[in-house]
């Protein structure tokens, strides 16, 4: 099952048949089935899905933020380290020094009632046990590392006095306090305008290069993953059906669904032709899929698609799919 | 002013704006005083020709929200005339009233499952207005099943369920076929699809433009994603903060973008080729508060060709050709910038801040 994905023996990130489903007394949801993902250090991994594809609950796996409910099996190995097995006071150490997250919505993962400098200079503290005048120098080298004007005035602003773009650079410097070895970026550009969107992409870009950290980095958005990613995961119903280096992944997809998400989405010169849709919609998940999950809307579906799910095949080194029309090159 | 194309149509506009204009006081303190006003639509003119569909484009607080709510008439402008079929909008003598216009106009929202009421059968939420505006239960059940599988859900399972068990793209199908019940000449689309993921995305738009042939719709389409309404407008007007800085054919604003706003709004998309990755922002810094918006051109404190005359007269429409038209003062000669009259002159890779 779990095909070893790169020959570097110690990734920053080692997932192996990660599963999570999701028990209530009305339903359960099987929201991950299976992913297995590397990551090494410094490199920029994409997840690339659609709502309910189980890429954000990947993502809060590797940190174990999932709620109490959530069955989680499978490895997750970061930096080493077993997350799963880990303490929940081994777990406050590890997120911050080992892994930060930035989200979507900064308003929701800053805290209203303190200032940014205070914050900040507080995840400092606490990790690196620093005193409050050098946690409070660190605030401010933050800030302006993510590039936000007047740096030391900010400091003193609470994250509503920000604008949209300041929130999010400040949400990034409170995640790179620590100086994490790897950041899981949670969809942290969506909610931006256009022009405030490329900055951040950019910033995040050129951290990740200055500071050396690995990032995973979910989107729904093919743009957004062709502006920042080395590699990228395409998700379907809690499993990645197609995973490569972005460029031979956006030219040419192997996977009938990345086709479709491909073909489907809007860029320049598609006006005045029709817009190739993907028919149907996700499956709802309430079992785990036993056979290609996509078959139903897929439009090479043959017998054996049906009978069970279909391997990671590698037709070309370094890219994989897991669909029955895609060879085994290796 | 500008040429109509003889699109075998009345040349009369659908809808005539002019003068448009809502700001919103902000009240504070212990008597409630007004300290501030939100300047949110400004001074906007534009018209909707019969048969098009005119995109909005803009970034968050540059107004084309409030500008919808306006067309709709969900708000109150404080100033300007609305002309719907050379018809004021008002209830006077000669007026359209709002009960007349708004038959003939209608809105789709961004959120699917918040403009619809969870109590009712997705048939009787679609049979609402006809039903109001006078048409018999039967009757009006029956637009609603032709409306549904106009839209393309099958009316026999999907008349009678309810919203909470469809999914955001078969909503949005829902919201689009209660919009048509009253068969209107104009659709306002305020993000229909920005909810959506891609591959819903792409069924909806295509939707959109089958009903726009099936039932001569025009449409005003709003939305911040500039590849949609790249692909599904004819005409595209610009806005920032309040004001229209650019409008004109579609095939004219994306290949030859003359206000550097529209120029770094249409540069800041994400390239899709990670060969052509960017490595400088065509911007720096957030739109700003459309509370106090800068004198004179409001684009001013962002641009890169911003000159002193910039700060002191707000620029006036200039004509490009073909319906093409910018507020910039390089777009019109003797107005003083250093590049007056020579708009294509400002190079577009300096476009940093």
């Amino acid at each position: 099952m779990s095909a070893v994905l790169k020959p570097d023996p110690a990734p920053l990130v080692r997932l192996r048949d990660l599963k999570v489903t999701f028990a209530t007394r009305d339903r359960t949801v099987h929201a991950v089935n299976g992913v297995d993902l590397d990551l090494a250090a410094g490199e920029v991994l994409c997840i690339l899905g659609e709502s309910g594809s189980g890429k954000s609950v990947t993502l809060r796996a590797l940190m174990k933020l999932l709620p109490k409910f959530a069955r989680v099996s499978g490895g997750i190995e970061v930096a080493g380290k077993d997350v799963n097995a880990m303490s929940e006071r081994q777990l406050a150490n590890f997120r911050g020094t080992d892994v930060a997250m930035v989200f979507q919505e900064p308003m929701t993962a800053l805290d209203p009632v303190f200032t940014i400098g205070r914050q900040i200079a507080e995840t400092v503290q606490r990790h690196e046990g620093a005193s409050r005048s050098v946690a409070n120098a660190r605030a401010l080298e933050l800030l302006e590392l993510v590039q936000i004007p007047s740096a030391k005035r900010r400091l003193d602003a609470y994250p509503h006095e920000l604008s949209g773009g300041l929130r999010q650079r400040a949400m990034i410097a409170v995640a790179l306090a620590c100086r994490p070895k790897l950041l899981l970026a949670d969809e942290p550009t969506t909610a931006l305008d256009a022009t405030v969107q490329i900055q951040v992409l950019l910033l995040l870009r050129e951290l990740q290069e200055r500071l050396d950290m690995g990032v995973i980095f979910v989107t729904h958005d093919l743009g957004v993953a062709g502006e920042i990613a080395d590699r990228v995961a395409v998700m379907y119903a809690g499993r990645v059906v197609e995973e490569g280096p972005v460029a031979g992944l956006m030219a040419g997809p192997l996977h009938p669904y990345a086709q479709g998400l491909l073909g489907a989405t809007v860029h320049a010169g598609l006006r005045g032709q029709r817009l190739t849709t993907i028919p149907g919609a996700p499956p709802t998940l309430e079992m785990a899929p036993t056979d290609c999950a996509f078959s139903p809307r897929c439009p090479h579906v043959r017998e054996d698609c049906l009978q069970r799910v279909p391997p990671l095949t590698s037709p070309v080194p370094g890219r994989q799919a897991r669909c029955v029309l895609v060879g085994d090159g290796a | 002013m500008e040429t109509i194309e003889d699109s075998g149509r009345t040349a009369r506009p659908l809808l005539s704006i002019r003068g448009l204009q809502k700001h919103f006081p902000l009240k504070g303190g212990l008597l409630g005083r007004t300290l501030a006003v939100v300047r949110a639509v400004d001074g906007v003119e534009f018209d909707v020709r019969d048969g098009e569909t005119l995109g909005i484009v803009g970034e968050s607080g540059c107004g084309k929200s409030t500008t919808a709510r306006l067309l709709m008439r969900l708000m109150e402008p404080d100033a300007g005339t609305m002309l719907f079929e050379g018809r004021a909008v008002e209830e006077s003598a000669g007026g359209l009233t709002l009960r007349e216009y708004r038959r003939q106009v209608q809105m789709v929202f961004q959120d699917s499952y918040a403009s619809l009421n969870p109590r009712l059968t997705i048939e009787e939420t679609i049979a609402f207005a006809p039903r109001v505006h006078g048409l018999s239960a039967s009757e009006a059940i029956e637009r609603a099943r032709e409306l549904l599988a106009a839209v393309g859900l099958a009316p026999e399972n999907f008349a009678r369920r309810y919203p909470h068990e469809l999914s955001g793209g078969q909503r949005q199908r829902i919201n689009i076929a209660r919009a048509l019940a009253l068969r209107p000449k104009l659709v306002i689309l305020d993000e229909p699809v920005s909810a959506l993921d891609k591959s819903v995305e792409a069924q909806v738009l295509n939707l959109l433009l089958d009903l726009k042939a099936e039932f001569g719709l025009t449409y005003v389409f709003i939305s911040h994603d500039l590849n949609v309404v790249q692909y599904i407008s004819d005409r595209v007007l610009v806005m920032y903060l309040g004001e229209v800085v650019e409008m004109g054919p579609v095939g004219a604003i994306y290949d030859r973008p003359g206000h550097p706003y529209t120029r770094a709004l249409l540069d800041s998309r994400p390239s899709m080729d990670p060969a052509k990755r960017r490595t400088t922002p065509p911007l720096t810094g957030d739109p700003p508060n459309p509370v106090n918006p800068p004198s004179g051109c409001r684009f001013r404190t962002r641009c890169p060709y911003a000159d002193a005359v910039c700060a002191e007269r707000k620029p006036i429409m200039a004509d490009l050709g073909d319906g093409h038209v910018v507020a910039c003062h390089m777009a019109s000669a003797g107005s003083g910038h250093p590049l007056a009259g020579r708009l294509y002159e400002a190079p577009l890779a300096e476009m940093v801040a």
